[in-house]
């Protein structure tokens, strides 16, 4: 596998205004984001609101501008291409190969548009063709993705949600990426809808070789879907590892109480949890000292909230979390094949 | 102690409801078509299905919070309280005084949106003191003590001072809570929760969730859970009714349901949904073939019938009737009362 992403030291701030007399102050949407993505991989981004799982991808596309740090593409061709260090007009032709998916089938399509020339609009931008060989194309990726030929003439308004987000994943698809960044591409679909696009997405990546970073809340989906898991909260990177690790036995807290808190579809594994009040998400302007963690963590200590513990190999593993303790701790994961509370 | 007495008489029975919506320029819609629903104190039934199937419409009916252009034709919801007498709602008159007094006071409800079914221009404590003095009659310091108490009770730390914020003050976690200490405040008898952890990040999610849990132990209240989400129902359900464009389809108690079940569309969601499992016992997920027909294309016999891979004869022209499978588990589907000489033909 070769490495087809690579994202270096990564921070993205924003200024907030501190009003007529106030101070400016400074908010860390992403602090410090090292990450890459191998090629034919599928890599999960995971997260609650606010933990700066979009901002990341984002700012991977450069659809927004990053504060410091480098992320870097390196093409099947060969060569290295800061994306980052590029101007709007230099990176127009890598758009072609990382292409991006979002969440609201809803909101993302032009409402005055027909999905015909929704999907066609990608070829003409890039000047990729026209005329009957544009039509073919378009015609043949929409097919692909299950909206019949006859539709395409059609505005999205005549389409059901699962139908748009078809439409959607084949205006990505049809410059031929390579990677493909999926923002929460399946969370607004009802689940049967939801099942066939997730069928979609894996038929579609096995047909193509594409790569996709897949950014969900949903760990029931990523599960399913992802080769390896990113946990992100408030910005930082909590833990790095193949899906299976992850879920088998988590190295970082935060990523134990995200699985704790998951509902399973099955009354005989009910959790039965007792209400631990463990708080909320602090605001992002707010952060703690030390691990970003440290307020809501059941396992904090003294020097959790002076030293901000930084991500690295698990006894040289694949897997990699950012918790000074994260060795000594014996964390839960969420593949618990016995029952674990005997129904009255 | 739970404050109402528990017992196994139902405090709320829907029966053969039906619920049409007119358009003056379309035909009729029947959103409902018949739905047959029980709660009973202390338990909690989870409705569930996929949007546009009537979940939320039915809840609303029962507080007859229904928009003008939808009415309830046929059917009652009997509301039997124990200690006065049963009422069906929908013989009351529209904002008549005896719904009002039901409405908020022995039946309330949480609604998704804690941002949009606040008053953003009150203070939650003035939003709860409200329902104390308009139901019961309290001066405003009583009421405040009391509310003061709730907000304590469904875990807003800080509740004195909270009770003078205003919604966009919280976070999402501590409206959805305040929202509930509003639902409560009148100990009602009966809760509807219309997707009320929806909106929520997960943590948040199952923090809501034992709170609500941990209140019915307290309370005793039956409660009626609106949920698309079937990890949520094995978590809080102790009955689960599944709809399907206006159809409960099937209906029983969590563990049958989610062991056993019947009604080829629940056994469809059950298998849309990825498992959790490594990645040696990963099975590609089966969804349902095509997508849920417009009202006005349902099939006149079972709704299901276009979707359906075991869709024979009857299915598309005949209802079926709704068959007891176990204990209290019923599900309406052909294939269940279809004879053993014609599954051999």
């Amino acid at each position: 596998m070769s490495t087809l992403l690579s994202v270096e030291h990564l921070s993205k701030h924003y200024t907030l205004s501190g009003g007529l007399f106030g101070k400016e102050r400074r908010l860390d949407a992403l602090t410090d984001i090292n990450l890459t993505v191998e090629a034919g991989e599928t890599l999960a981004i995971v997260g609650e609101s606010g933990c700066g799982k979009t901002t990341l991808g984002r700012c991977i596309i450069a659809a927004q501008s990053s504060s410091e740090g480098r992320v870097v593409y390196h093409p099947k061709s060969g060569g290295d291409v800061e994306l980052t260090a590029l101007s709007k007009r230099e990176i127009k032709p890598w758009r072609k190969d990382i292409r991006m998916i979002f969440q609201d089938p809803m909101s993302s399509l032009n409402p005055n548009m027909r999905v015909f020339d929704i999907v066609a609009e990608p070829l003409r931008i890039h000047k990729i063709c026209k005329g009957r060989e544009l039509e073919e194309r378009v015609i043949s990726t929409l097919e692909k993705v299950g909206i019949p030929a006859e539709a395409v003439g059609r505005y999205p308004h005549a389409f059901s949600g699962g139908q748009r987000q078809r439409i959607g994943i084949a205006r990505a698809l049809v410059l031929d990426p390579k990677l493909v960044i999926a923002d929460e591409a399946v969370s607004a679909l009802d689940v049967s809808i939801q099942a066939q696009v997730l069928n979609l997405l894996e038929d579609l990546k096995a047909e193509f070789g594409l790569t996709y970073i897949f950014i969900s809340h949903d760990l029931g989906v990523v599960n399913y879907i992802a080769d390896r898991v990113v946990v992100m909260y408030l910005g930082h990177v909590v833990e790095n590892a193949p899906t299976e690790l992850l879920f088998e036995r988590p190295r970082h807290p935060y990523t134990e109480l995200l699985l704790e808190a998951l509902p399973i579809a099955d009354p005989l594994r009910r959790k039965g949890r007792k209400t631990e009040a463990r708080g909320e998400i602090p605001y992002l302007g707010n952060r703690p000292v030390g691990c970003p963690f440290n307020t809501r963590c059941k396992y904090a200590e003294d020097r959790c909230r002076t030293e901000k513990p930084a991500l690295r190999s698990i006894h040289g593993s694949a897997q990699e979390a950012a918790c000074h303790f994260a060795e000594q701790l014996s964390l839960k994961g969420a593949y618990d094949d016995a029952p674990t509370k005997e129904f009255a | 102690m739970p404050l109402i007495p528990m017992g196994d008489k139902p405090i709320l029975s829907i029966s053969d409801m039906s619920i049409v919506f007119s358009s003056p320029d379309e035909a009729d819609i029947e959103a409902v078509r018949q739905v047959d629903l029980t709660l009973t104190p202390g338990k909690t039934l989870a409705l569930v299905g996929e949007s546009g199937c009537g979940k939320s419409v039915t809840a609303r009916a029962v507080l007859r919070l229904l928009d003008k252009n939808a009415d309830i034709q046929r059917g009652s919801i009997i509301f039997a309280p124990g200690d006065a007498e049963a009422t069906d709602i929908v013989q009351l008159r529209q904002d008549s005084l005896p719904l009002r007094a039901i409405r908020g006071n022995q039946i309330s409800m949480i609604f998704q949106e804690p941002m949009s079914s606040l008053s953003p221009v009150h203070t939650i404590g003035d939003q709860i003191d409200e329902m104390m003095v308009i139901h019961e009659g309290l001066k405003p310091k009583q009421a405040r003590e009391r509310t003061v108490a709730l907000l304590d009770q469904v875990g807003i730390p800080g509740a004195r001072e909270r009770a003078d914020a205003y919604p966009f003050q919280l976070s999402g976690g501590l409206r959805q809570r305040a929202m509930i200490a509003m639902a409560l405040a009148c100990t009602p008898k009966v809760l509807i929760a219309d997707e009320p952890t929806t909106a929520l990040d997960v943590t948040t999610q199952a923090q809501i969730l034992d709170l609500l849990r941990q209140l019915q132990a307290d309370f005793g209240m039956a409660m009626l859970f609106i949920t698309h989400d079937l990890g949520v129902v094995a978590e809080i359900a102790d009955e689960v009714a599944v709809m399907y464009l206006g159809d409960v389809v099937e209906q029983g108690s969590v563990f049958d349901v989610f062991a056993a079940p019947k009604h080829p569309y629940t056994q469809a969601l059950m298998s849309s949904i990825p498992k959790m499992a490594r990645k040696a016992d990963r099975v590609r997920l089966s969804p349902i073939k095509g997508t849920v027909p417009a009202p006005r294309d349902r099939p006149q016999g079972c709704a299901f019938t276009s979707r359906c891979p075991y869709a024979f004869e009857p299915c598309a022209t005949i209802r079926p009737e709704r068959t007891a499978i176990g204990d209290n588990h019923h599900a309406r589907c052909h294939l269940l009362t279809r004879q053993p000489a014609e599954a051999a033909a």
